[in-house]
């Protein structure tokens, strides 16, 4: 872990759950394993606040938990997982792609389940159709059995899992009473045959729509105790939550498609799409290319509507070949040829592409077009880069240097005697893809940090004005409900004055710009992970 | 070598030998680099799309509901000197939120789950009964299943199930009750304050006869 993933990994715990679970996470991370006592001391918080953060923490998947050194008879301890409490800048990404695939229905699914960390698929479905039916107009209702359709649906996609069970091995001997069983979370899901396995669960019945505020405590005390009791439908202890790896495979394809549709045209992304769908289920998580499928095969499996004929088709796929992209690979010659997706090549590409495009945005284009000589010819000596660059001599040493002092560059020698001396030393100046995208993540990292911290800036420093602006709007929606006369909402509204409403309007946009700025940046983090974990798969 | 004067060069080997000439080399940078520098290019706007706006949306309203959520921990309120009248209403929500969730403790470390020490003894007496008579249970179904069909089994299974809750709902009740005996507790100590200020008072009266008499 570098500074500043763990910067950012408190930032975002922070915002998602407070300062108390920002404080035990960002000692989790910095310790790696912890036990209940060991993190009390550290944080130097009260111990029912340490067990609560806890509990949050393990809730959303972000802290695991084992049996320590000493084995089962020794303290549990923790470990915190921040892979997963960085997957939280991608949430909305998330949500957006099971909208797009599976709507309304899909959309609110994922999104509870993210918002409370692994539910059970009784109370999701529950908890969707409640908030669907609240959307729609009066004296209509959501059905049980449409929103557990949709979860189906998801759940046979993998889209959706189950919670890995709890291993609790029961120890048997004179002091069983005595000492606690070993309790061990096993990180992987996969490894559990039913983790795909829709259970039966006994639910009929519409969604509610929510009581007006004007209720009594008592009575949503009691109907929370209703809920509670009813809620009895056959899936107790098995809980579901995201499968963050299935979604990232999903933008690494859509990625690839995009890429394909710009380079060449959208008929070819068509096919690449057809290709990628048809071996999403034999192909493996790491796999570096696709089960090989024959042209014939393609040819059924195209959608209907592009009218694409053989030929055609067979045209499509020799260019796709010979694109120096390389994006589809040729691997047989049987039923019309046989060809697979080259999907470590593409990432590479990919990511190839990312890091010229920020070496252009940031230093130039002419400092891009050394920096793109240096990654196809490797190693080239000064003299070298200014004859094939063809820029003056001077500016070339100039833009290398710079490149050289980011660490976008590397340079080594190469003496042709022992005392190293530079008339007779070679200065071979290179760039080296894979750690070049590490540090370009490491940088990537620092952006987001930054954005969220210069948002929460901004909120500070405008926080009064805020929370006028809020109280001002809650009094105006009491005295809507209650039929006030338009005057009087216009003397409510005044309280604002006009300065101050160009100021929140600022504020908002600014705001918003950062937000989307966070949104944008993480594509491209998802991108050089993709790629460094491709690259680490295939070795 | 400095001794040969102006015009030649002051490294102590030949710098053409490295394709280095006399005007090609940058300029020699002055002090350290600004902490902001100029910069020569400016970055590209962001994307912008009905995509990109929905999912801007979409993170803004997730961050602003996960702080209501009860996954989102707050310090304990300290008592300050003075109780301001609001904080009243804010420990009544607090309870309110803490009854949304309470984790499945079947997946969690048994010592993560809380505990009220007042209570301790009376639940250990309880749960070495219940025990005593689950045993008991147990033996009885054994036999019972050495006789019974399968359907019976599953029947028996959820009681047990039921049971488990039960004893759940209990333990949350029996916090519940903790909660209330500490709120008499600080009405209490106000009624008894009360009760000194008045008898310092009526001792100032007395005081003040005596004196009237003289």
């Amino acid at each position: 872990m570098t500074a500043q993933e763990v910067r950012l990994c408190g930032l975002l715990l922070q915002e998602h759950f407070g300062d108390v679970v920002e404080n035990v996470g960002t000692h989790l991370i910095r310790n790696g394993v912890l036990t209940l006592r060991a993190l009390a001391h550290e944080t130097k918080l009260a111990l029912d606040l340490v067990k609560k953060s806890l509990c949050v923490l393990v809730q959303h998947g972000m802290c695991t938990f084992g049996p320590g050194r000493r084995g089962p008879a020794g303290p549990v301890e923790y470990h915190i997982n921040c892979e997963h409490i960085l997957h939280m800048l991608r949430y909305p990404r998330y949500i957006y792609t099971a909208k797009s695939l599976y709507g309304d229905t899909g959309e609110l699914i994922v999104e509870e389940i993210l918002q409370r960390g692994q539910m059970t698929m009784s109370s999701t479905v529950k908890t969707v159709a409640d908030r669907l039916t609240h959307n729609m107009p009066e004296g209509q209702s959501m059905d049980y059995n449409e929103v557990v359709s949709a979860f189906s649906r998801l759940v046979e996609t993998h889209f959706l899992q189950r919670c890995p069970p709890m291993a609790s091995a029961e120890s048997s001997g004179t002091g069983s009473a005595e000492t606690p069983p070993a309790v061990t979370q096993p990180s992987n899901p996969e490894s559990h045959p039913d983790c795909y396995k829709l259970p039966y669960i006994s639910l009929s019945g519409h969604g509610k729509r929510r009581r007006s505020s004007e209720d009594g405590e008592a009575d949503q005390r009691a109907a929370k105790k209703a809920k509670t009791d009813s809620s009895e439908c056959g899936d107790e202890g098995i809980h579901w939550q995201v499968n963050f790896e299935r979604f990232h495979l999903h933008f690494r394809d859509q990625a690839i498609i995009s890429a394909v549709s710009c380079k060449l045209d959208q008929t070819s992304g068509e096919i690449v799409r057809t290709m990628l769908r048809m071996s999403e289920v034999t192909t493996s998580a790491n796999a570096a290319f696709t089960q090989a499928l024959s042209a014939n095969e393609i040819f059924r499996a195209l959608p209907s509507n592009y009218n694409i004929a053989r030929p055609i088709l067979d045209q499509y796929l020799t260019l796709l070949v010979d694109d120096p992209m390389e994006f589809v690979g040729k691997a047989g010659d049987s039923g019309g040829g046989m060809f697979v997706v080259n999907l470590h090549r593409a990432l590479a590409n990919l990511a190839r592409a990312t890091l010229e495009s920020v070496v252009q945005e940031r230093f130039g284009s002419r400092s891009a077009r050394i920096f793109r000589l240096l990654l196809r010819k490797r190693h080239l000596e000064q003299k070298q880069v200014e004859d094939f660059a063809m820029i003056p001599a001077k500016e070339a040493k100039e833009m290398l240097y710079t490149l050289l002092s980011e660490n976008l560059v590397q340079l080594q020698e190469i003496p042709k005697t022992p005392d190293h001396a530079p008339s007779r030393t070679f200065y071979l100046y290179a760039v080296n893809q894979l750690p070049t995208a590490r540090l370009l993540l490491q940088h990537c990292y620092k952006t987001v940090g930054n954005l969220i911290e210069r948002r929460l800036y901004e909120t500070k420093e405008n926080k009064r004005l805020l929370e006028k602006s809020q109280r001002i709007e809650a009094i105006l929606a009491s005295l809507q409900a209650t039929g006030a006369e338009a005057t009087q909402l216009t003397e409510v509204e005044e309280m604002i004055t006009a300065p101050e409403r160009q100021q929140l309007e600022s504020l908002r946009h600014h705001i918003n710009k950062l937000d989307s700025g966070e949104n944008q940046v993480d594509e491209t983090i998802f991108l050089l992970e993709s790629y460094i974990n491709s690259t680490q798969a295939s070795r | 070598m400095a001794g040969k004067g102006r015009g030649v060069a002051a490294f102590s080997f030949n710098i053409e030998s490295l394709g280095l000439t006399r005007g090609s080399m940058p300029e020699t940078q002055r002090g350290p680099a600004p902490l902001f520098p100029q910069i020569e290019y400016k970055p590209g706007p962001l994307k912008a799309g009905e995509d990109e706006d929905y999912m801007r949306a979409l993170k803004q309203e997730m961050r602003g509901r996960m702080k209501d959520l009860p996954f989102n921990i707050k310090h304990h309120a300290g008592k300050g000197d003075v109780e301001r009248y609001k904080e009243k209403y804010t420990r009544e929500i607090k309870k309110l939120e803490d009854e949304d969730w309470t984790p499945d403790w079947n997946r969690l470390p048994k010592e993560l789950k809380p505990q009220k020490s007042i209570k301790k003894k009376k639940r250990d007496l309880k749960k070495s009964v219940k025990i005593s008579t689950k045993d008991k249970e147990e033996v009885l179904n054994k036999l019972d299943e050495l006789e019974k069909k399968g359907d019976v089994k599953s029947d028996e299974e959820d009681e047990v199930k039921k049971e488990k809750k039960e004893d759940d709902e209990e333990g949350e009740e029996a916090e519940i009750e903790g909660d209330y005996d500490e709120e008499f507790e600080e009405d209490n100590d106000y009624i008894a304050s009360y009760f000194e200020d008045g008898d310092d008072f009526g001792g100032g009266s007395d005081d003040n006869m005596d004196e009237a008499t003289y």
